[in-house]
């Protein structure tokens, strides 16, 4: 019960003119608390709109243009688009050797850091020298790795096929063949997944021990504990390994762009020869961006660049999208109490 | 040391390994630089010619002073030739600077004049480019100047004429030629009793047969000839003028497919890839060293006979003095021997970007550079690439070895080519050598099929590049 006398507590218009400045207070720091949060989040929402927003808009626009880069641009309505859909007849072959990254390099990728990480959360000496040895190809810039690949794999003097011959095996053409381009460039993926693979080895390590005992005491193998404890475990690290991939993939340029010039060797005017051998060989490495590296920065048709810039943006948003919507089936979510 | 991989390097325009051997060719070219007029009047026959367009414009006024901006692709040693010819320039006309920017790239002038921030000349390397530079009005239409001062285009060969303008306009101005042709390792040939260079496609092939040596299980030691697409200047557009293969329909369209020379020229070529065999080509090409270094394969003999431009003189000279070679004009097809001597042409081009600051000093730059005999001789004679006007190639100051004679002569054919300018830039001769790639692998059961998929292909993709029409 209150000790306060009615008096003191003011009359009714007090009270009123209390509660005004109480709530005004209130709204002044809820204003500097906004004021304080959007000071905070500007540098972030300043380079959101200046790097992706701005450009997002201006290629949607250029995608509607003819634009050559020189001239001002020219609105054609659909005409891009109908070129991409129906005219150029590289945008499918471009489409399918991005679709043979998605569907082999990228699981092959994720299921061979997870190989990594695994042995890594059982070695019992020298652990950090072994994690450090692992991670380290992720250090190397691509294309410096890319080129090293492409002189250890070289089918006449690399080292590869050297110590191949050496067995009496005749080892492949590499990047030289349209059949083992691709598979060349997965093994340089696979050889550069530190970062995928020290990301699957913080979730490992943080699987609960006791469900893995209480598996064992059930009865369970390592393959029924890999099954439904282990891969349970980490599937949320599954499902964003597995998103970065495929985002990844549907942007693979930089790799495919070096493999490809220095496989094909130079032929034409020089100055521009790097640019004559892209998807090369026989195009089984024109992936879908840089067939838009292409037409942008080679034939200078920006619209239709843009175009096709806008197309990628809509799949990547639509993979991720099934992919996140799907989650519900076979990704676990750990609750707090676990 | 392993060779740097092909293509990574930054183009160095040739000769940029002759470091050695062409230093003191630069300080010479410097110091004709610096005799400036003087040294012009002392020259006989071209000296009124050189000192008139070292000077300015054919008015003679004085230029007013300024900075001129060039823009040029040349890197290092080539850029310090560039630099010595242009000193003379400036010595001919007090008052004008000339700022020489080198390892400029397309890429950049095109950034360049999006940005307000061009320079008052621009050279590039290709002249797959010159469509669109002329159509957008990136370059500055040149034909006004060049009528006011009584310059014509006909000073220029016809193959270079068709290069440096594009729908009517005249936007660049040559600036050296790379002419194509053959060089032949003279031991090799001698060792396999071959008196003188093929003269016919099929001479080629009888040759190349003779000339090429195996290893015990089928392995290329040495080829005789190397006719894999993408192989060193095995462009396709290198080899059109070979069998007069033309590109182009009269309405412009893509002819491909019906202009049999092509079928012709692939069949051939397919003919002797097979008598090779195609992996062992593939697997002789990944060892055969990178293009642009002391490895090229003709120049340590592992290659017998090779379509190059004259600029491999250069490299030879000073990587390879050793060498026993000649050159001649490329083999051409059987059936049209009036074709031999000439051979596919291309070369620099320069041009006044659209927002140039100096534009009267840039013209007169511009024509020196282009039209000079003396400043041609000097740069043809230093960077080893050709003068790019007739006048220029009888010019006293230009200096000729034996093997960089016949490309002066294959310059000078009236059948010498290059490949047509169109809006979309490369794209018809890369499409055209992307199925070309799958052809020689032997995946291209059809041939006249492929070749009119790929005219609709370059079609298409010239008209978009052109901009598709709205209603």
């Amino acid at each position: 019960m209150s000790t306060v006398a009615p008096a003191a507590r003011g009359t009714p218009t007090d009270v009123v003119a209390r509660r005004a400045r109480r709530a005004e207070a209130r709204r002044r720091a809820a204003w500097r608390r906004r004021r304080l949060v959007a000071l905070l989040m500007a540098p972030w929402i300043i380079g959101f709109s200046v790097f992706f927003v701005y450009p997002l808009l201006t290629s949607a626009y250029l995608s509607f243009n003819h634009y050559d880069l020189l001239s001002p641009p020219r609105w054609v309505g659909l005409k891009n688009y109908e070129f991409l859909f129906q005219k150029d007849a590289l945008v499918w072959p471009a489409v399918r050797n991005t679709l043979w990254l998605i569907c082999i390099a990228v699981p092959l990728q994720l299921m061979f850091a997870f190989g990594v990480a695994h042995m890594l959360t059982r070695a019992r000496r020298g652990i950090g020298i072994w994690r450090t040895i692992f991670y380290l190809p992720a250090l190397a810039p691509p294309v410096a790795a890319t080129i090293g690949f492409v002189y250890l794999l070289n089918p006449a003097t690399g080292p590869v096929n050297t110590l191949l011959s050496k067995l009496g095996i005749q080892g492949p053409l590499w990047f030289d063949s349209p059949a083992w381009s691709k598979p060349s460039l997965t093994l340089l993926g696979m050889w550069g997944i530190g970062n995928t693979m020290l990301i699957f080895l913080a979730a490992l390590i943080d699987v609960p021990r006791h469900l893995h005992e209480s598996a064992e005491l059930d009865g369970a193998g390592w393959w029924s504990r890999l099954r439904w404890v282990t891969l349970p475990s980490i599937s949320p690290v599954i499902l964003f390994a597995l998103v970065i991939g495929v985002i990844e993939a549907l942007q693979y340029f930089d790799q495919a762009y070096v493999a490809s010039n220095i496989a094909a060797g130079s032929a034409g005017q020089a100055a521009d020869s790097a640019g004559r051998n892209l998807g090369a060989p026989q195009g089984s490495t024109l992936f879908y961006p840089v067939l838009l590296y292409q037409q942008g920065f080679r034939f200078f048709n920006m619209g239709y660049a843009s175009a096709m810039a806008m197309l990628l943006f809509v799949v990547a948003l639509a993979v991720t999208f099934v992919l996140i919507r799907n989650t519900a089936r076979w990704v676990h979510h750990q609750g707090p109490g676990r | 040391m392993a060779d740097i991989p092909k293509a990574i390097r930054l183009r160095p325009r040739r000769t940029a390994a002759l470091a050695p051997l062409l230093a003191a060719a630069a300080l010479l070219a410097a110091a004709c630089g610096g005799s400036g007029s003087s040294s012009s009047s002392s020259s006989s026959g071209a000296a009124p010619a050189t000192s008139a367009a070292a000077s300015g414009s054919a008015a003679e006024k004085p230029l007013a002073p300024a900075t001129v901006t060039l823009w040029v692709g040349f890197t290092q040693r080539e850029l310090k030739i560039i630099k010595g010819v242009v000193a003379r320039f400036e010595q001919a006309n007090p008052g004008v600077k000339v700022k020489t920017v080198g390892g400029i790239s397309d890429d950049k002038i095109v950034a360049a004049i999006r940005g307000g921030n061009a320079p008052d000349i621009a050279q590039s390397f290709s002249t797959d480019n010159t469509g669109s530079f002329c159509a957008s009005g990136a370059w500055t239409d040149l034909g006004p100047r060049m009528k006011a001062d009584g310059l014509s285009a006909d000073q220029f060969p016809p193959a270079v004429r068709s290069y440096i303008g594009f729908d009517g306009k005249q936007c660049a101005m040559p600036m050296l030629a790379d002419v194509y042709g053959l060089y032949y390792n003279k031991k090799l040939f001698a060792k396999a009793g071959i008196t003188q260079p093929p003269r016919t496609l099929s001479e080629l092939t009888a040759d190349a047969k003779k000339l090429t040596q195996r290893s015990a299980d089928g392995t290329i030691k040495v080829a005789g000839f190397d006719p894999t697409w993408g192989f060193y200047e095995n462009a396709i557009a290198h080899y059109a003028p070979l069998v007069g293969a033309k590109w182009t329909k009269p309405d412009g369209s893509s002819n491909l497919a019906g202009d049999p020379n092509w079928v012709k020229l692939l069949q051939w070529q397919k003919d002797l890839v097979d008598w090779y065999g195609y992996d062992k080509l593939v697997r002789f090409n990944a060892g055969a060293g990178d293009e642009f270094s002391a490895s090229n394969a003709f120049e340590t003999g592992k290659v017998a006979m090779t379509m190059d431009g004259e600029f491999r003189t250069a490299f030879l000279a000073d990587e390879h003095p050793e060498l026993k070679y000649g050159t001649a004009p490329m083999p051409v097809d059987d059936a049209n021997p009036s074709l031999y001597g000439a051979g596919y042409v291309t070369g620099n081009i320069a041009g006044i970007p659209k927002g140039a600051k100096h534009p009267e000093q840039a013209w007169a730059l511009l024509k020196y550079l282009a039209t000079d005999p003396k400043a041609e001789s000097v740069l043809s004679n230093e960077l080893k690439n050709v003068p790019t006007t007739t006048a220029s190639l009888k010019a006293t100051e230009l200096r000729p070895t034996p093997e960089f004679k016949p490309f002066l002569a294959i310059f000078a054919h009236p059948k010498t080519a290059t490949n047509p300018i169109n809006a979309g830039g490369a794209a018809n001769q890369e499409l055209f050598e992307q199925m070309l790639a799958k052809y020689q692998a032997g995946k291209v059961p059809d041939l006249h099929a492929a070749l009119q998929k790929v005219d609709e292909q370059i079609d298409a993709q010239v008209e978009n590049a052109s901009g598709p029409q709205v209603p």
